[in-house]
């Protein structure tokens, strides 16, 4: 199989995501998003990696897990606590940092 | 004890370690300590002027030392007639400033022991601005020297404080960006020629295209041209003087403005040899319109202090002139006048803060037939205003004269348009003269008291050296003129011979 | 030339009595006036010692110097602080110290009343200094220094009473007029120094000969305008008559006797360099010829005593001026009269004074009238001066006038016709205002208000008065006997042939006098001849009505200098706050505009930026893409 069908499923990934977080208003929606885009990446690391023949891509991609792992751990925490100071999980609604 | 520049730098910052070890309750111990520092510090200097070999051309009390290897950066201070002049100046004025400014803080937002703390670190800077030998050591004073001003003004002025702080910050600022810039280019041009150094001596051999040393002249002049002030760079100032207290004001028109006109002899005329001679007919222009701008707006103001920091505009345009004149007389002139300035200045805005304090307006409307209220104050007001003029007999008169013949002999039609600024000089100083000091004592002015002794001693020194120097320049002169012929000799200027005794 | 290391007493004992009681203050109210008459006396000791020294000398070895200390020395730029007195300068020294210490005893008894006395005296004791330190300067910068030094003492004693805002006015009018005459004495050094690389009396002596005329010229006619400015002459003249706001000693000393004449002064002491400067020595005669006529006119119509007498004293140093101008032949005609008027006018003033004093400080000769009889000392002194300065044979005026009018018929020609029929006419002229003076003020009906009480003034006023009539009386005939005082001064001129005589001395003798019969004819006939008005008439032609104002020269200096100035003082002003400082802060409210601008993308809205990244990624893979391409 070729394996640039994987970039194009990575491609398609990434502006889904993309998309996501521009259009979404919900915080946790917003948040899957991004960690759909980090996949989507992920996806063409690993493909870069059976292309190049080497490891370096696949490397990177733990990387990114890790990356992403605490980037879930410390967003979440975030939003869980919007969610208690203001009821909401609407990302429109704290746009405080405008004042 | 060995006399050197570091103790000199080192003592104020001493006396401001002490005083921030003091208690903010005791006022009065604060500023026992500022004007024992400040005492120190002249007895100092005038030890060092004593010791000072005035017809050796060479820098002295030269110290070097490695600060940051690693860019060729010294801690290099030096020496020659024209700094020592005015670190003799800003030594003799601090403790001026501080006894006749006692009860200046007070309306501070800050505590008086943080006033002196602000005096005595300017006061060690403005020392280190005038010794540096070093570019980037020069550059660093130039700058940090604005933050003590900066607060000074805008902690313990009074009226619009906080704009005219602000204002004269970003201005002087702006300049001191330029010249960064021009430092820089200087640091990497003399990488390419043998070797990264800052030291004056080693760039002032620099080679460079005509090109280049326009624009880095310029990055130079025109942030000494932004601390003189010189017209159009001037609209700072008054604010400035305006809002400051009278003691500062007098740091900042007598010694801090000072560092522009000096910077022009020591970096712009040094460093920049041809490109200096471009640009001198230019700024020859702006002086002279300096001196007559100057003049006409000092007339046209209705607030003492802007009338005095218009005056001081005008004479920095005698200054500058004198500088670029390219003449003994004009040189050594410019540099005796940035002295007598200070004292000049020092009286008017000294005396002019206490009028205004006591009358709790600094309108000259508000004043009236002071004179037979209170007379000393009056008289030292008077004396003050007759220096400003430049009365024959008192010392700026013979750093105008000098200004003016060094001027007339290259420049001519310069010469004889400042002249016209000795008419206006009579004007803007005879007319708050007549306003506040003659006439029916108005209403207000009845109950005013005259000078306190604290008041009185401080101002007799500065009429002192006003009259001794009307009479007896020697003493500078002898100091200022190998250096000053030094510098137009390295330009390779000489004085013009007399135009009808050549040929005939 | 001698050394003498006595000179510097003449200028340090009076500077000492200034100095003394401007410093002690209040505490020296109660002896400031005698020490200050006695320092002044003391001077005048030293003037006659020096006196007698220099007679004691032969012809060539008169002057002497003494060098005091370097002044100031940059380059070739060097003036010691020197003295010199020669036969010039000592006239003007006894001048000064002897009328000064007249005037100070004068002053005792005349200021006894005034608060602030020891101020005035120690402001004399400046002025006699300053005085002394102008005539005894060994170079033109030195002179300087005396210059504005007078101009500072004139200024404090016309300002004495500055309480009052008119004085105060007058005191700055005069300051700033006679900084513009100064002006031209800095241009003088500027270019002497520029052209000859000297500015010392001896220095330019030496090197006129081998300078070109154009450079002589040019120092020529800045010295005049420095002489215009200090010594009233036109077009600087308009400061004089305000000037009388001062007390009338002062009048008496510094606007008729010393000061004023010290224009005079520097043009015969620059005599080497109007000689060589036939242009600058035109219109030197111009200028003197203009002001003796402009002084006169004006004379005619003032009703205030002292004005008439400043006019006529601005019309007095005119001739000195013209004579002055006429080079060698005239010099020491000039300073003859310069002598004899010190003496007369300086004696009238102190009698205008001695009047006012006694009539309740009444300005107003029409509000006088018959007071010979109570001042009979007043009226005989006063008349002795008014004769001297009419020229009546053989008082004083006679010589010196007489001689200049005839030095300026001999210049020859339509010029010496010009300028000694105006001389002439001047005469008549000054017959007429002068007798004008003497009508209104000591004859008629008396017109007083009801406060006046007339009396005699006490011994310490009329003394000085009659020593200076006596002055007014021998000074002439003493000076011109035998030509003593030509003969005197000739070594410091230049030699000159002597000159055709166009018209015979007896001639013009003849016409002064008869214009000066005329003059008195026409005044008697106008004022004594019926009621004079206590109130100025106002039905009277428009030509006295310009002359009451003093022939415009207020309006014009207002309408031409003070307006412009004013103006462009307004708009300099004006544009330094909209456009400089405008521009300044423009910058300041640009930055802050755009930045208020900019900060309007930042919406607060996390999407919002998360598009903005989006885009900002799109455009660099873009940019990076294009540009691999």
């Amino acid at each position: 199989m070729n394996a640039a069908n994987y970039l194009y499923v990575s491609a398609l990934l990434f502006t889904i995501g993309a998309v996501g977080v521009v259009v979404r208003r919900n915080a946790i929606v917003v948040f899957m998003c991004v960690e759909l885009m980090l996949n989507a990446a992920n996806l063409a690391f690993v493909t870069f990696s059976r292309i190049n023949g080497n490891l370096d891509g696949q490397v990177v991609a733990f990387f990114t897990m890790v990356v992403a792992a605490c980037e879930v751990v410390v967003g979440l925490a975030i939003i869980v606590t919007i969610y208690r100071s203001r009821r909401s999980a609407s990302v429109d609604d704290a746009s405080l940092l405008k004042r | 004890m060995t006399l050197s520049l570091t103790l000199l730098m080192a003592l104020p910052l001493f006396g401001a370690a002490v005083l921030s070890a003091l208690p903010k309750t005791n006022a009065l111990l604060a500023k026992q300590v500022a004007l024992g520092t400040t005492l120190v510090s002249a007895a100092v200097t005038i030890g060092i002027a004593v010791q000072f070999q005035r017809d050796n051309i060479d820098l002295q009390f030269v110290e070097s030392h490695q600060w940051i290897p690693s860019f060729g950066i010294n801690y290099a201070v030096g020496l020659d007639g024209i700094s020592l002049v005015l670190i003799l100046m800003t030594a003799v004025l601090a403790p001026i400033v501080v006894l006749a400014g006692w009860n200046e803080s007070q309306s501070g937002r800050w505590s008086t022991k943080t006033f002196y703390i602000l005096i005595l670190v300017l006061e060690m800077m403005a020392i280190g601005v005038f010794a540096a030998t070093d570019v980037f050591l020069f550059y660093v004073f130039f700058e940090a020297m604005l933050v003590p001003v900066y607060f000074l003004i805008g902690g313990y002025g009074t009226g619009k404080r906080s704009a005219a702080a602000v204002k004269f910050l970003l201005y002087s600022l702006f300049g001191g960006l330029l010249m960064l810039a021009s430092i820089i280019a200087l640091y990497v041009l003399s990488g390419e020629q043998g070797g990264h150094t800052f030291d004056t001596q080693a760039l002032s051999h620099l080679h460079m295209s005509s090109m280049t040393q326009n624009l880095l002249f310029l990055g130079f002049f025109i942030a000494f041209a932004i601390k003189a002030p010189l017209w159009p760079f001037h609209t700072w100032l008054p604010d400035a003087a305006d809002a400051a207290t009278p003691g500062t004001s007098v740091l900042l028109l007598g010694v801090l403005d000072k560092v522009g006109t000096f910077g022009m002899i020591r970096y712009c005329l040094t460093l920049f040899p041809n490109a200096t001679k471009t640009f001198t007919p230019t700024i020859i222009v702006l002086a002279v319109i300096s001196i007559i701008y100057g003049a006409f707006l000092a007339i046209g103001q209705k607030d003492i202090k802007r009338l005095i920091a218009f005056t001081s505009i005008s004479h920095f345009g005698f200054i500058t002139l004198g500088i670029f004149a390219m003449t003994s007389q004009g040189h050594s002139g410019a540099t005796l006048y940035m002295f007598n300035h200070g004292f000049s200045t020092a009286a008017l805005f000294l005396v002019a803060g206490w009028m205004s304090s006591r009358r709790g307006s600094s309108t000259i409307a508000d004043f009236g037939g002071l004179q037979r209220v209170t007379p000393v104050m009056a008289w030292s007001f008077f004396f003050a205003g007759m220096s400003s003029l430049a009365l024959p007999g008192l010392s700026s008169f013979v750093s105008e004269f000098l200004v003016l013949v060094g001027t007339f002999t290259r420049y001519p039609v310069a010469a004889v348009i400042a002249t016209f600024g000795i008419v206006l000089a009579a004007l803007y100083i005879l007319i708050p003269v007549q306003r506040a000091l003659h006439g029916p004592t108005t209403p207000g002015n009845e109950n005013l008291s005259d000078l306190t002794l604290r008041e009185k001693i401080a101002i007799t020194p500065v009429i002192a050296i006003i009259l001794f120097l009307g009479f007896y320049p020697s003493p500078l002169l002898k100091v200022i003129n190998p250096a000053a012929t030094h510098v137009i000799s390295q330009l390779g200027f000489s004085d013009p011979a007399p135009t009808q005794l050549g040929g005939k | 030339m001698l050394i003498n290391n006595g000179l510097v007493y003449l200028i340090a004992l009076p500077l000492a009595g200034a100095a003394i009681l401007l410093l002690a203050g209040r505490r020296s109210d109660k002896w400031g006036h005698i020490l200050a008459t006695l320092l002044s006396a003391a001077s005048f000791s030293v003037g006659l010692l020096q006196l007698s020294q220099m007679l004691a000398r032969p012809t060539g070895q008169r002057a002497v110097e003494q060098k005091l200390f370097e002044w100031i020395s940059v380059g070739t730029f060097k003036v010691d602080a020197g003295l010199m007195l020669d036969q010039l300068s000592i006239c003007f020294v006894l001048l000064i110290t002897g009328v000064g210490t007249l005037i100070h005893i004068y002053s005792i008894s005349y200021m006894s009343h005034d608060h602030d006395r020891r101020r005035f005296f120690a402001y004399l004791n400046l002025f006699i200094a300053a005085m002394l330190l102008l005539v005894l300067g060994n170079s033109y910068l030195n002179l300087y220094v005396g210059w504005e030094g007078v101009g500072l003492a004139s200024y404090l004693l016309i300002g004495f009473w500055n309480q009052k805002p008119a004085y105060a006015t007058a005191s700055k009018k005069a300051f700033i007029m006679n900084r513009v005459g100064d002006m031209g004495l800095s241009f003088a050094i500027m270019i002497a120094f520029a052209s000859l690389g000297t500015f010392s009396f001896a220095g330019i002596k030496e090197a006129a000969p081998h300078a070109s005329t154009a450079s002589l010229t040019a120092i020529g006619i800045m010295l005049l305008v420095a002489a215009t400015g200090k010594s009233a002459q036109f077009p600087l003249q308009a400061w004089l008559g305000d000037a009388m706001a001062g007390p009338t000693p002062v009048s008496a000393l510094i606007h008729a006797a010393t000061m004023v004449t010290a224009g005079v002064y520097l043009i015969t002491r620059s005599n080497f360099i109007f000689d060589a400067a036939p242009t600058a020595q035109l219109l030197v005669i111009i200028v003197g010829a203009i002001t003796l006529l402009f002084g006169a006119v004006i004379g005619t119509a003032k009703d205030d005593i002292k004005k008439a007498l400043a006019a006529s004293t601005m019309s007095q140093i005119g001739y000195m001026i013209l004579g002055a101008g006429l080079g060698p032949v005239g010099y020491a005609f000039a300073i003859m009269h310069l002598l004899t008027h010190g003496f007369f006018k300086a004696g009238m003033f102190l009698g205008a004074g001695s009047v006012m004093h006694g009539m309740d400080d009444e300005v107003n000769m029409r509000k006088y009238g018959n007071l010979r009889k109570f001042m009979p000392i007043t009226f005989v002194t006063f008349g002795l001066g008014y004769l001297a300065i009419l020229g009546v044979p053989p008082f004083a005026g006679f010589y010196s006038k007489d001689k200049i009018i005839e030095t300026a018929f001999n210049a020859g020609g339509i010029r010496g016709l010009l300028i000694g029929s105006a001389a002439l006419l001047g005469a008549g002229l000054t017959a007429f205002y002068m007798t004008r003076v003497m009508i209104l003020t000591f004859t008629g009906a008396p017109r007083w208000d009801e406060k006046a009480h007339p009396h005699e003034s006490p011994i310490l006023m009329w003394l000085p008065m009659a020593i200076l009539a006596i002055g007014s009386v021998s000074s002439g005939f003493l000076l011109s006997r035998g030509n003593a005082l030509v003969n005197w001064l000739a070594p410091l001129f230049a030699e000159h042939a002597e000159k055709a005589e166009v018209l015979k001395p007896v001639v013009v003798t003849s016409l002064a006098l008869l214009m000066v019969v005329i003059g008195v004819v026409i005044a008697f006939m106008k004022y004594s001849r019926g009621e004079v008005s206590s109130v100025a008439p106002e039905d009277v032609s428009a030509l006295t009505k310009i002359v009451r104002r003093d022939l415009l020269q207020d309006d014009f200096n207002e309408a031409v200098f003070m307006r412009t100035g004013q103006g462009i003082t307004n708009t300099l002003v004006k544009t330094d706050e909209l456009v400089i400082d405008g521009l300044v802060r423009g910058v300041g409210s640009a930055a802050l505009g755009s930045a208020g601008a900019l900060r309007k993308s930042q919406t607060g809205f996390v999407r919002s930026y998360a598009a903005w990244i989006l885009l900002g990624a799109v455009v660099l893979v873009a940019a990076i893409w294009l540009v691999t391409l």
